[in-house]
C-alpha cells in the first residue's frame, strides 16, 4: 500500500517533511478562508435591512439619540471605511463591544467558550465510540430484519429536529437530572479554567463536580443521540462498502476467521472514510450547540450567539460567527492531518 | 428500455426506497387536501377548550389558546412542502447556473466561483443559514432564502464536477461535432447526466431544508406565531413542555416524519445509483450454510 521508497532517504523522514509542507499549505488556506469569512460576516451584518443603531438605542430612544449612536458606532461612514476600521481592530484583538451585554465581545466569547467546549467534549466521549460501534454492528449484520430496524431507527435519529429531542428529553428525564444551566445556583466554583469539572477537581469540591456532571447529562445525551444516529449511518455504509471489496473476499476465501476479517481488514480500511464523516459531524455538532444550549439554558457561546441574533447585536454576531467558524476550520485541519496519518496512500 | 425495467425492478426491491415513496405520498396527499382533512379551523381559538389532553374530540389535544393541534399539524403540511420545494429550487438554480458557468468557462471564472463556494462551505451550514436569516430579517420567506443560499455550493460543486468529467466524453464531442451549441450541449447532454446524483442530493437536502427552516423558526428567525409552521408550534409550546407534553410532541413527529421520508428516498436513490450495491448479495459465513449443500451448479447464457 505504501509507495516504494525512492533513493536512500528513509520513508519516515520523507513523509514527515511532506506532512509539514502539507500542514503549512493548509494553515495558509485556513488564514485565507478566515479573511474571506470576515468579509462575508461583515457584509452580512452591515448591508442589511435591520438597523443596528436603532437596535442599540432601544425602542424608546428618539431620533437624535439614534443618530448619535450611529455616529458613535461609525455606522454613518462609507462601507469600505467601516470594513477597514473593523479589520484593523480585529487584528488588534478587538471584536467590538456587544450592544446587549455592553462588554467587549472578546471577553464575552472567552468567558462563554469553556462552557460550550466542556459540553461538546463530554458529548463526544459518548457519541464517537458508540456511534462507531453501532455502525459496525449494523454493517456486519446487514441485510436482515434487524438491519432494517436499525436503519429506520438511525434514520429517525437523523430526521429528528434536535431542539424537539431536547424538549422530549427534558420531559422524560427532567425530574431525574437538572434541565437548565451548568451547576446548582447555590454552588459556586472558583474560576480557574472556566471548565467546571476541572475547576471542581482543582478546588477539591466533590459536590461541585457532581452537580456539574448532573447538569451535563441531559444536554450531552441530546447531542449524543443525534450524533450516534448520524455516525452510525455513515459508518455502516463505509464498512459495508469495504466488506464488498475483493480483498475482504480474498481474506475470507483463504480461511481467515470472520472476527479477524472484520477487525483487521474491514475496520482499518473503513476508518479512512469514517474519519471524514466524523470531521463533518463536528460541523453539525457546532450547529446543534446553538439549539441545545438554547433549550437547556446552557451559558455557552451557542446561546450567546442565538441571543445576539435575536437582539440584532451585530458585534456579538460577528464575534460568534468568526469564533465558531475558526474552531470548525481548525477541527477540519486536525481531521485532515489525522486522515493523512491513517491513509498511507494520500498525497496532496 | 431494458435497463429502465431493471432499474424499476431494483427500485421495487429496495424496501427503504419504497417506504420513503409511500411516506412521501401520504405527505403530499395531506398537504394537497389539508383544508378538507383538518377537523377544525387551525386558527380558531377557544379559551374554554385550552390545554386539553388528546381525546376523541381532539385527537392531538389542544394548545394554550384552545386551538386544535391536529388541525394545526395538518395545516402545517403544505407549508413544509412549500419550504422543501422553494429551498431546493432556489439552491438548485443558483448552484446549477454557477456550476455550469464554472464548468464551461473554466480558468478565472471557474476558480472565482469555486473559491467562493469553498468559502461558503467553510462555515458550519446552520451557522451560515442563521447569520443569513438574521441579516435578511425574521420571516419564513427570508429563512427559506437563507437556507437555500447556505446549500447552493453543493449543487455548484456537483454540477461542475459532472461537467468536468463529461466534457471530453466522446458523446459530448460527437454532439459538438454535429453542430450543437454550448447551451444545447450543457442542457441536453451534460445536465441530463446529472439527474441521478441530483436526485440523491435533492432528497438529502430536502430533509436538511425542513430541519434547518424549522430550527430557524424555533429560535425566532422564521415563521411568526399565528402560522401553523411546525417549528414555531414547538417554540410556542416550550414553556408548557413539562405539563402539556402533547403540545410540542405532534408537530415534532410531523417534522421527523417528513425529514425521514426524504432521507429514506435519498438512501434508496443512492443504492440504485451504485451498481455494485445493486447487484450485491451479501453472504455472511453464518448464512452461508447452504453453500455446503449446493449441488449441480451449472451456468448458461440466457438470450433476452
Amino acid at each position: 500500500m505504501t509507495d516504494a521508497p525512492s533513493g536512500f532517504e528513509p520513508e519516515g523522514a520523507r513523509k514527515g517533511r511532506w506532512v509539514l509542507s502539507f500542514l503549512a499549505r493548509r494553515v495558509l488556506g485556513i488564514i485565507l478562508t478566515l479573511l474571506g469569512m470576515t468579509l462575508i460576516a461583515f457584509l452580512l451584518t452591515h448591508v442589511v435591512p435591520g438597523d443596528a443603531a436603532r437596535a442599540a438605542a432601544g425602542p424608546e430612544a428618539n431620533a437624535e439619540t439614534v443618530e448619535r449612536i450611529r455616529t458613535d458606532m461609525g455606522l454613518d461612514q462609507p462601507m469600505m471605511r467601516q470594513y477597514f476600521v473593523y479589520m484593523s481592530r480585529l487584528f488588534h484583538g478587538d471584536l467590538g463591544r456587544s450592544i446587549a451585554t455592553r462588554r467587549p465581545v472578546l471577553v464575552d466569547v472567552t468567558t462563554k467558550l469553556p462552557a460550550s467546549v466542556e459540553l461538546a467534549a463530554f458529548s463526544v466521549l459518548l457519541w464517537l465510540p458508540l456511534g462507531f460501534l453501532v455502525g459496525v454492528y449494523c454493517a456486519v449484520r446487514a441485510g436482515g430484519w434487524s438491519d432494517l430496524i436499525n436503519r429506520l431507527l438511525s434514520t429517525a435519529g437523523v430526521a429528528m429536529p434536535i431542539f424537539w429531542l431536547a424538549l422530549l428529553i427534558q420531559l422524560a428525564l427532567g425530574h431525574v437530572f437538572p434541565i437548565a444551566s451548568r451547576i446548582d445556583v447555590t454552588l459556586s466554583v472558583p474560576h480557574y479554567t472556566g471548565f467546571y469539572l476541572i475547576d471542581g477537581v482543582l478546588s477539591g469540591s466533590a459536590t461541585a463536580i457532581l452537580s456539574a456532571l448532573a447538569h451535563l447529562v441531559l444536554p450531552a445525551l441530546t447531542l449524543s443521540i443525534v450524533s450516534i444516529a448520524r455516525i452510525g449511518r455513515m459508518t455502516r455504509s463505509c464498512v459495508l462498502e469495504v466488506l464488498n471489496q475483493d480483498y475482504v473476499r480474498t481474506a475470507r476465501a483463504k480461511g481467515v476467521r470472520e472476527r479477524t476479517v472484520i477487525v483487521r481488514h474491514a475496520l482499518r480500511n473503513a476508518l479512512i472514510p469514517v474519519t471524514t464523516v466524523v470531521g463533518l459531524q463536528f460541523g453539525d455538532l457546532i450547529a446543534y450547540m446553538f439549539l441545545v444550549e438554547t433549550v437547556f439554558a446552557w451559558p455557552g457561546i451557542g446561546r450567546y450567539g442565538v441571543n445576539a441574533i435575536v437582539n440584532l447585536d451585530y458585534p456579538a454576531i460577528i464575534g460568534t460567527v468568526l469564533t465558531t467558524s475558526t474552531i470548525y476550520a481548525v477541527i477540519n485541519l486536525g481531521v485532515d492531518v489525522l486522515y493523512v496519518g491513517i491513509n498511507p496512500r494520500i498525497r496532496y | 428500455m431494458h435497463s429502465k425495467t431493471m432499474l424499476l425492478r431494483a427500485a421495487k426491491a429496495n424496501k427503504g426506497l419504497m417506504l420513503g415513496v409511500g411516506m412521501l405520498a401520504v405527505i403530499v396527499v395531506v398537504a394537497l387536501f389539508s383544508p378538507f382533512l383538518a377537523p377544525y379551523d387551525p386558527g380558531a381559538s377557544s379559551f374554554s377548550e385550552s390545554y386539553q389532553k388528546p381525546s376523541a374530540t381532539h385527537w392531538f389535544g389542544t394548545d394554550n389558546l384552545g386551538r386544535d393541534i391536529l388541525s394545526r399539524v395538518v395545516s402545517g403540511a403544505p407549508i413544509a412542502l412549500r419550504v422543501v420545494v422553494e429551498v431546493l429550487v432556489i439552491a438548485g438554480l443558483i448552484g446549477t447556473v454557477f456550476g455550469v458557468l464554472a464548468g464551461y468557462c473554466g480558468g478565472f471564472v471557474d476558480s472565482l466561483i469555486m473559491r467562493t463556494a469553498d468559502l461558503f462551505l467553510a462555515f458550519p451550514n446552520f451557522l451560515l443559514a442563521m447569520a443569513l436569516a438574521a441579516a435578511f430579517g425574521a420571516s419564513l420567506d427570508n429563512a427559506m432564502l437563507a437556507v437555500a443560499i447556505s446549500l447552493w455550493p453543493r449543487y455548484a460543486r456537483l454540477i461542475r464536477g459532472q461537467f468536468m468529467s463529461l466534457r471530453d466524453e466522446s458523446f459530448v464531442e460527437a454532439a459538438r461535432a454535429v453542430g450543437a451549441g454550448p447551451l444545447r450541449v450543457a442542457v441536453q447532454h451534460i445536465l441530463r447526466n446529472c439527474i441521478g446524483p441530483l436526485l440523491i442530493q435533492f432528497s438529502l437536502d430536502a430533509a436538511a431544508a425542513i430541519l434547518t427552516t424549522a430550527s430557524l423558526s424555533f429560535i425566532g428567525l422564521g415563521a411568526s406565531p399565528p402560522t401553523p409552521e411546525w417549528g414555531v408550534m414547538i417554540a410556542d409550546s416550550r414553556v408548557y413542555i413539562l405539563t402539556f407534553w402533547w403540545m410540542p410532541l405532534f408537530p415534532g413527529i410531523a417534522i421527523t416524519y417528513v425529514a425521514m421520508a426524504f432521507l429514506l428516498l435519498g438512501d434508496g436513490f443512492q443504492d440504485l445509483m451504485n451498481p455494485m450495491l445493486r447487484q450485491r448479495r451479501t453472504v455472511r459465513p453464518s448464512q452461508a450454510g447452504w453453500l455446503r449443500r449446493l449441488r449441480g451448479l451449472s451456468t448458461r447464457f440466457v438470450k433476452e
